[in-house]
Formats: structure tokens, C-alpha cells, sequence
């Protein structure tokens, strides 16, 4: 790397913490230096000063206070309906596949149904659980190559 | 003028009584919270609640939605929380769920093609300086808007690293952190996006 690449990777480092009032007292100097050395440095020096004048004044609108009273209940009930709805959940898929399982064994081996029939039920059953299988393996797929997934613990 | 809300400053500090003794630190209520003490939660999203719905407000531009999704971070962060170890940074951690699901949010909300700043633009408050003439002020306050218009139209990764800085006011220190970077990582990217601002900022500053 030149020396004047690295000396200008230097002042945009330097640069920031000057702006934002983050310097050392030996960064500080360093500075000033390199502004004294780079008179073009000066002029960015300043256009970065006025833009953060500008974005620091930028404040959020105050929310309506019952948002705060009302926010922790939110979350806990909200916690608490999703055990409901995974127990929900768990409970209905288990009572319908079942139901599913009994319904289909009776029409197909019990029921007196022409063997097109026959056919055409096994073939939607048979369609579904293909159609799951991959619409699973696609999430899985994504999941793995997700750029957002990681959650450092 | 309306009062503006120093979102890091302002961060409650609650106490909350849990059977037979009083959590007020972030780690006794962690590992009230492992041994399955919701209410114990209730510390941790009380104390962070205001930080944590103008990150997200700062991240996607709306109130609504910016409610919706803290909270949904929070229920995420309580789910996983025995895998986190008590000795770290909560609101760290929490942060990068948040992140996650603001990011996530974004990408899906750019397929529908809905414009950021048509959602954020009027979460901003607009301040008024009686001190000033109005016509400096008209110029402060269009100077205000146009850079709210731009923080929208650079990339969400820029318009993060400025908001965690300028408006949320956190130090160096503590954007490494939360970004798990080095600070010098932090004041690169910083260069870069204010570059980027100021480039769509060009009429005020030619």
C-alpha cells in the first residue's frame, strides 16, 4: 500500500473521530497535523463538520405514552399465546393426521369406490406429501444459505 | 417545541420484586428468566423498550411497524434466552436480533416496492428555534427533511451505522460492540456512509 493511500485511509479514520469528538489527545495531534500537511483536507474537513451539524439535530417524534404502559404486557402476552398456539398447533396436526389416516384407509380400502376413485384420492394424498416434502426441504435449504440467521448467543 | 426524547439517556432502570428478592441488574434477571421466571423478563424489555423501538423506528421508518417488530424481538430473545450466557451484554445481543428482523423486514417490504421515506418522514420531529428568523429556519428545517430523504435512499447497512450514531448517540465503543467489530471497522464504515449521505446532499453543500 502507498503511503499516500494509507495516509488518507488514516484521515477518514481520524477524520470520523474528530467529527464525532472521539479523538485522543495523540490522535488529536496526529490530526492536526495532516490537516496542516493537506490543505485539501481542511475543505472535508469542514463539509463532514456541517453534515453532522445536520444529522445530529435529528431527533425521533415522541410515540404516545400508553405505548410504554402497555409494552411489557404486549410482549408477555404475546409470549405466552405462542406456547398456546404451538400447543395448538402440535395437537391439531396430530388429532388430523389421524383422522386423515382413518378417512383415506376407509375410502380407499374399505369403501365400495370404483378403482378410479381409488386412484384419483391416493394420487392427491400422494401429491400433498410431495408438495410438503419439498416446500420442507426448500425452507431448510434457505435457512442454510439465510445471511440474516445468525444470532450470536 | 415538543420535547425530544434522548433515547439513550433515557433508558428506565426498573425494579422489579420476583418472589423473595427484587431484581435490579440484567444479569439476575437473565438467570431468573433460565430458571423460567417470566415476569423476570419484564426487567430486562421495561429497561430496553424505549432503546430498543427507535432502533427499529431508525431501521424501518415506521411507528407500527417499529413497535411490532422490537416486541417480536423480544419474544425471540426470551425464547433463546437459556443459550445465553448471563455474563454478556443483553441489549447487545437483543440488538442483533432486532437487526435480524428489521433487515429481513426490509427485504421483504422492498418486493412490494413501498417507499421508506413515505413511512418515516413524518416520525421525525421538526424542530422550530424562535431565536432564528423564519427563513433560516425554513432552511434548517428543508435541510432536516432532505436529509431524512437521503438516510432513506442509501443502503440500510449506512443508514444504520448514522442513526446508531447521530441520533441514537452511542459511542464508538458501543457500536462495536454491538456490530462486533473493531472501532476502527466502525469509523470506516461510518466515513462511508456519511460519504454516501453527503453525496445525495450535494445542492446543500455545493
Amino acid at each position: 500500500m502507498s503511503t499516500v493511500k494509507r495516509d488518507q485511509d488514516r484521515f477518514k479514520i481520524l477524520l470520523m473521530g474528530a467529527v464525532d469528538g472521539e479523538l485522543t489527545a495523540e490522535e488529536r495531534k496526529e490530526f492536526e497535523l495532516l490537516l496542516a500537511e493537506n490543505p485539501e483536507y481542511k475543505k472535508e474537513y469542514q463539509e463532514y463538520k456541517n453534515l453532522k451539524e445536520a444529522t445530529k439535530e435529528m431527533k425521533f417524534k415522541n410515540p404516545p405514552a400508553e405505548l410504554w404502559d402497555s409494552y411489557w404486557l404486549s410482549v408477555y402476552n404475546r409470549i405466552e399465546r405462542g406456547l398456546g398456539w404451538i400447543l395448538l398447533s402440535i395437537g391439531c396436526i396430530i388429532l388430523l393426521t389421524f383422522a386423515g389416516f382413518h378417512f383415506f384407509k376407509t375410502l380407499i380400502f374399505e369403501a365400495d369406490l370404483p378403482l378410479i376413485i381409488k386412484i384419483s384420492i391416493f394420487s392427491v394424498i400422494a401429491g400433498l406429501a410431495i408438495l410438503l416434502v419439498s416446500i420442507v426441504r426448500e425452507r431448510l435449504f434457505t435457512y442454510k444459505s439465510d445471511p440474516y440467521k445468525e444470532i450470536k448467543r | 417545541m415538543e420535547l425530544i426524547l434522548d433515547t439513550v439517556e433515557s433508558v428506565i432502570k426498573p425494579e422489579v420484586p420476583v418472589g423473595a428478592f427484587t431484581i435490579d441488574n440484567d444479569q439476575n434477571a437473565i438467570l431468573s428468566c433460565q430458571k423460567g421466571n417470566k415476569q423476570a423478563y419484564g426487567f430486562l424489555v421495561r429497561k430496553y423498550m424505549k432503546r430498543a423501538y427507535y432502533t427499529a423506528l431508525g431501521l424501518v421508518g415506521s411507528h407500527e411497524n417499529a413497535v411490532d417488530l422490537s416486541q417480536d424481538a423480544f419474544i425471540r430473545a426470551y425464547r433463546a434466552i437459556k443459550k445465553f450466557d448471563a455474563e454478556k451484554n443483553f441489549f447487545t445481543w437483543y440488538y442483533r436480533i432486532l437487526r435480524n428482523l428489521c433487515f429481513n423486514f426490509l427485504r421483504d417490504r422492498a418486493r412490494h416496492a413501498r417507499s421508506f421515506s413515505e413511512v418515516g418522514e413524518k416520525n421525525i420531529n421538526v424542530l422550530t428555534d424562535e431565536s432564528q428568523n423564519t427563513s433560516v429556519q425554513v432552511e434548517r428545517n428543508e435541510l432536516r427533511r432532505a436529509v431524512w430523504d437521503a438516510l432513506a435512499t442509501i443502503k440500510k447497512h449506512d443508514r444504520e451505522i448514522i442513526i446508531l450514531k447521530d441520533i441514537q448517540n452511542f459511542s464508538y465503543k458501543e457500536i462495536a460492540e454491538i456490530l462486533d467489530c473493531p472501532i476502527g471497522t466502525v469509523m470506516s464504515r461510518l466515513y462511508n456512509a456519511r460519504k454516501a449521505l453527503k453525496a445525495k446532499l450535494e445542492r446543500f453543500y455545493a
